[in-house]
């Protein structure tokens, strides 16, 4: 029994990696929330009606947004003001990122080779921008074509597979190395 | 084009139509009595919906269609071809104007009071004489433009007045103030609300007839007095009690209605489905030359010498007769494969092209109360249903099974009750309808600026250089005010209730602000442009209402947000990597996305020399639903070819028809589903596009896949519906639908392909994929569609291995039309094409419809020096030469002869350097080659028959468009010379290669 670095690695990953499970679960309700649209054509007519839509839409990518904004100022809550929410993008991918730091510190090699392929894909995802030199990672206005909609779905729900799985994984483990010594 | 002292549609009404019913009466048969009706309230107890009261005014639709002469003229359904021409007015100078608005219009905002005395918008005709008579009163408007609606087409050459518009683009001042100030750029602003819905039918009939479908319909009820798929065609598998139930006293019967002569006798829908794959193998086994496989290598002759038809898909000739024409709506592949895996086999893309608000002449209006869809799905009644008794029809999409409302039951044409399925909703694939009450939401807000008639129209100016200069144009004022905003950094807008005024209202003060405005910024020494501040200015004015803004932009924006920066480099101009074909700045984009909210849209005029990053300006169009246009080194002196091409597109684009607020959605047969959109709009759903404007002269396309098998279904449909808010303040719901079989077989596939279609939708693919990835990977992406879908065909469809290329007679010009696509100035490598250019063309993919973007990549070429009256069309009086189409090669040129190039946006006269004399002198009216005058864009009128036949030709192709091409003749040593060459295709050049040595290099890769 020995409170050893990894152990404290272990923790903590515990920890944000239930924060990053929320994210997701987050980013799939955002998902589901653009799917969804009324489907009755009169309503879509209505010129207030997609304003709001649009308003929504701008919303959830901004809130995917990948850079802060710096307009600065005081923060309006999301709703009114889409373009100044919080981003959840960035946070992600860098408290995976710290995650793989830490077990490369750790040297738990195994857990480190598991999460380096997904660090690999973020690497990607970050820098291949969605077609024009926007900010956001998500495109309000590509957003919406079906493909690329059900890629980001499928996207989430891989990822929260993989966050639940590695949850238990780093619970394990942390167990296992706290009782080894 | 009004021509002066003409009364136009903006009229009193009741003056309109005396004026009409009194031609209209002598001229045509049909247009009788129930003209005088047309005042008559058609808002009624309309407990079955329609007004049966009126008599004769239903039959009128159906000698129209049977007998008029010319059958593409014959037109029921007003909204199409309304020749509403005063638009604009304010610049118009034209003294008939003033009547045109002032006229009591007794108008109702409310677009479910059908006052037909209001009604009557498709009254837009340019000669009274030729005047069709208005619609007859009833709910159902039916109109038969008969010659008027050609006259007024007369080539725009050849316009002899000054209209309303022409006065707006000969003088129009702020266009051409560029000159001495290349920094003074414009923006206009306007609620045009109806000033634009006057859409010159530019169409030719003949056109229509010649792209089958619709009209080919109508031609061919004209030999067969009978509407075919009613004669005595009795549905067998109908319950013999519903048999019996159907035939309903004849009595209401009008006499004239000869298009159901025989009527009532049973229940005759068309068996959707049941046998049509057996009953003929209609479309293709017509043509045996269809099934034949082709070895592209030896046959090299395969450019048909008439222009291409589409395919016509593989059903029974009774659905297909009901068929949407494809000009409006067609489909890559006219055999729809079973599933997934068999359309990845054939490598061929599964999309739809779409023209949805095309100028028609044939358009049936409905209004009625209700419009029936399907409860499920809320698809729109179609021809393409399948009743199963009288009282219930089964959706075709969703395959709901719904009732016939009561209403519905009575059929207004025949006015017989309890046939449905002889409505005119379920007899015609693109239909529009009037919406009802429920579908309009238009506020408070929308109703001040939208008021009716011809008062509504609001306009207001802004220009800009460094400053935001606003024009007060307050009634009352003498003359316009001029508010300067020098903070640009936080735009506002000055007195906002006086800068958008009334266009009625305050016409005198537009026009001499329109008079003053070139003159106003001469002297100026600004050479900076704050385009962003001004755009967000013009937003704000514009936002409470909606509207069209049209911004005018002479160079790089480069003060304040939105300020972009040069990109370009000359150096690497030719090179197919690391050019800037992404926006700088996402300020565009999302300015066009808060536009979009507003349902402003926002159309952009580039007249630059310089490079202006289009890529980054284009956003504010591309996203907000307008259109760009582009004038390359626009000088208004020393580029009179240019300026003559703005002040024609300009017309176009301030006349043609506008939808505003509109909303499309695409719906198809469960089981597919769409995936990608390309055209100018927002995709605010998976299935529905927001277009704060839409207009004729745009297109759009989509990409499907199939998510579930459709093994249990012969026929899939596909509906496109598009809402919009007409200048008239009606809502309308212009619905287009489309039925093809589904195949089990990759050679059936294969066999219903649209080579036109598949060229492009791959063209939009490209555009997408050179913006994401880069130009070269879009251009192997090209070429490897190609070479994909023949190896499949010739691995998995061809048993027995020959040499060669072997490609079916579907393909059989993908090659040269992927060639072509490779050459043309999207995807181009090799030259000098200036980025702006490229990225134009671009937009002009993505934003045309396919007939143009066809004709821009692969031109039509003529011989004109031996023009004759061979094979000719008759139209109107008019012979119109018809020489075949040659192959884009130079080997196809020949010294002494002439060569019409026409590639939609542009014609180019050859002329070989042995040129007959003979042609010179009697159409050119020159001595001899060397007294070609350079530039000449414009052939004499001269009095012999050579020069009657070459005008006629060219002045019949432009009217088959909307914009106006101009025409260069080139001589050899013209500067013109390099980019007719350019369009050889087939040829080689330093960087691409020729036709056969392209059709060699897939050889290779497909043998592989």
């Amino acid at each position: 029994m020995a409170f050893t670095f990894a152990a404290f690695c272990y923790m903590l990953t515990l920890v944000l990696c239930a924060s990053l499970i929320f994210f997701v679960i987050w980013h799939i309700i955002a998902f589901d929330e653009l799917r969804t649209d009324f489907k009755n054509p009169i309503d879509q007519g209505n010129p207030a009606r997609a304003r709001e839509r649009l308003k929504n839409i701008e919303r959830i990518c901004c809130l995917l947004r990948k850079v802060s904004v710096r307009e600065g100022g005081k923060r309006l809550p999301a709703r009114t003001a889409p373009r100044r929410g919080p981003q959840l993008v960035v946070p992600e991918y860098s408290i995976h990122g710290l995650f793989c730091l830490m077990f490369l510190c750790a040297a738990e090699w195994v857990t480190l080779g598991l999460n380096i392929p997904l660090l690999f894909y973020h690497l990607w995802r970050y820098f291949h921008r969605p077609a024009d030199g926007s900010e956001v990672m998500y495109d309000a206005v590509s957003i919406m074509n079906a493909d690329i909609l059900n890629y980001c779905q499928k996207e989430s729900w891989c990822k929260l597979a993989f966050y639940l799985l590695s949850f238990f994984y780093y619970l394990y483990s942390m167990v296992y190395t706290l009782v080894s010594f | 084009m009004s021509h002066p002292g003409v009364p136009v549609s903006g009229g009193p009404p009741t003056g309109l139509q005396a004026q009409n019913g009194a031609p209209s009466a002598s001229g045509s048969p049909y247009a009788n009595g129930p003209v005088q009706n047309a005042l008559m309230s058609s808002h009624m107890s309309v407990s079955q919906g329609y007004n049966s009261q009126l008599p004769g005014s239903y039959p009128h639709l159906i000698p129209a269609k049977t007998s008029s002469p010319l059958c593409g003229q014959s037109n029921y359904g007003g909204s199409q071809g309304s020749g509403q021409t005063f638009n604009r007015p304010p610049v118009a100078l034209n003294p008939v104007t003033p009547s045109l608005h002032s006229g009591p219009v007794p108008r109702m905002p409310l677009p479910n009071s059908q006052n037909p005395a209001a009604a009557p918008m498709p009254s837009g005709n340019f000669l009274p004489g030729a005047n069709p008579p208005p619609p007859p009163p009833s709910n159902w408007q039916y109109n038969y433009p008969s010659t008027g609606s050609q006259t007024n087409h007369c080539p725009p050459g050849a316009q002899p007045t000054v209209s309303g518009n022409t006065n707006l683009t000969t003088n129009h001042p702020y266009v051409s103030s560029g000159d001495s100030s290349h920094q003074n750029s414009f923006i206009k602003s306007g609620i045009t609300s109806n000033a634009n819905n006057g859409s010159m039918v530019v169409h030719s009939n003949y056109d229509e007839i010649e792209g089958g479908g619709f009209l080919a319909t109508s031609q061919l009820t004209n030999k067969n007095p009978k509407m075919s798929r009613s004669v005595g065609y009795a549905y067998p598998s109908l319950p013999p009690g519903y048999q019996n139930t159907t035939p309903p006293s004849g009595t209401g019967m009008p006499p004239s209605s000869l298009n159901y002569p025989s009527g009532p006798q049973a229940f005759t829908q068309t068996p959707l489905g049941a046998n049509h794959l057996t009953a003929s193998m209609s479309g293709l086994s017509l043509h045996p030359e269809g099934l034949r496989v082709i070895n592209l290598l030896q046959e090299r002759n395969m450019l048909p010498s008439t222009p291409l038809k589409p395919p016509v898909p593989n059903l029974h000739e009774d659905i297909q007769k009901l068929n949407c024409n494809p000009e409006l709506f067609r489909c890559t592949l006219t055999s729809i494969p079973q599933t997934q895996a068999l359309l990845n086999k054939a490598k061929l893309p599964l999309g739809l092209l779409l023209h949805p608000f095309k100028d028609l002449v044939q358009l049936p209006v409905v209004t009625s109360n209700t419009i029936v869809r399907c409860r499920s799905c809320r698809t729109y009644i179609n021809p393409f249903v399948s009743f199963l008794d009288q009282r219930r029809w089964k959706c075709n999409l969703c395959y709901r099974v719904n009732d016939v409302p009561e209403e519905f039951m009575y059929n207004p044409l025949t006015r017989v009750y309890g046939e449905p399925h002889r409505r005119p909703e379920v007899q015609n694939a693109t239909i529009e309808f009037m919406a009802p009450s429920e579908y309009m939401f238009l506020t408070g807000e929308y109703m001040l600026s939208w008021l009716p008639g011809n008062t509504r129209t609001k306009i207001g100016f802004i220009t800009f250089d460094s400053t935001i200069h606003f024009y007060s144009l307050q009634e009352g004022l003498s003359q316009p005010q001029m508010l300067i905003v020098s903070d640009i950094e936080d735009v506002f807008v000055p007195m906002p209730e006086n800068l958008l005024v009334n266009l009625n209202e305050s016409k005198e003060l537009v026009q001499d602000l329109l008079k003053t405005l070139p003159q106003m910024f001469t002297k100026t020494l600004e050479t900076q442009s704050a385009l962003g501040p001004a755009l967000q200015a013009a937003f704000k004015l514009m936002s409470p209402t909606g509207g069209r803004m049209s911004v005018f932009q002479t160079q790089l924006p480069t003060l304040g947000v939105g300020a972009l920066k040069p990109r370009e480099e000359p150096s690497q101009r030719s090179s197919a990597k690391e050019i800037h074909l992404t926006p700088s700045t996402d300020f565009y984009k999302k300015l066009a996305l808060d536009c979009s909210g507003q349902q402003v849209a926002v159309d952009l005029f580039l007249l630059s020399g310089q490079y202006s990053d289009l890529a980054s300006l284009g956003c504010i169009s591309r996203y907000s639903a307008g259109s760009v246009y582009y004038y390359p080194s626009y000088h208004h002196q020393h580029n009179p070819v240019q300026v003559q091409k703005l002040q024609k597109e300009l017309q176009r684009y301030l006349t043609r028809k506008i939808g505003f607020e509109a909303v499309m959605r695409i719906r198809c047969t469960k089981g597919l589903s769409i995936h990608t959109f390309h055209g100018n709009f927002f995709v605010r759903s998976t299935d529905l596009l927001s277009l704060p404007n839409v207009n004729p002269d745009a297109g759009y396309a989509v990409q499907m896949s199939v998510e579930e098998s459709l093994t249990d279904t012969q026929l899939v449909s596909f509906q496109s519906a598009l809402l919009y808010t007409s200048s008239k303040g009606e809502r309308r719901i212009r619905v287009h639908t489309l039925c093809l079989p589904v195949v089990a077989t990759l050679n059936e596939v294969f066999l219903g392909a649209d080579v036109q279609a598949i060229s492009g939708l791959l063209a939009n693919m490209a555009v997408d994929r050179s913006v994401s990835a880069s130009l070269s990977d879009a251009r192997d992406a090209l070429v490897n569609a190609v070479i994909d879908s023949l190896a499949a065909y010739r691995s998995l469809v061809l048993s027995n291995q020959q040499p060669g290329l072997m490609v079916p007679f579907s393909l059989r010009l993908f090659p040269l039309f992927v060639l072509a696509l490779l050459k043309q100035k999207s995807f181009q490598t090799g030259t000098n094409a200036r980025l702006d250019e490229r990225i134009f063309a671009m937009c002009q993919v993505k934003n045309q419809p396919l007939v143009h973007l066809m004709l821009t990549t692969h031109p039509n070429l003529y011989r004109v020096d031996n023009l004759s009256d061979e094979g000719a069309l008759n139209i109107n009086d008019r012979t119109i030469p018809q020489p075949p189409i040659l192959q884009l090669s130079v080997e196809k040129l020949s010294r002494d002869g002439a060569f019409l190039l026409d590639a939609g946006s542009v014609f180019m006269l050859w002329i070989g350097k042995n040129c007959a004399q003979n042609f010179l002198c009697q159409v050119l009216g020159v001595q001899n080659y060397a007294s070609i005058p350079q530039p000449m864009t414009d052939l004499p009128e001269l009095d012999t028959p050579e020069s009657a036949r070459t005008i006629a030709f060219i002045s019949w192709l432009r009217e088959q468009r909307p914009f106006f091409p101009v025409l260069y003749v080139i001589r050899d040593e013209s500067p013109m010379k390099a980019s007719f060459l350019q369009n050889m295709v087939e040829d080689r050049t330093e960087s691409a290669l020729s036709y056969y040595e392209f059709l060699l290099h897939i050889q290779q890769q497909v043998n592989k």
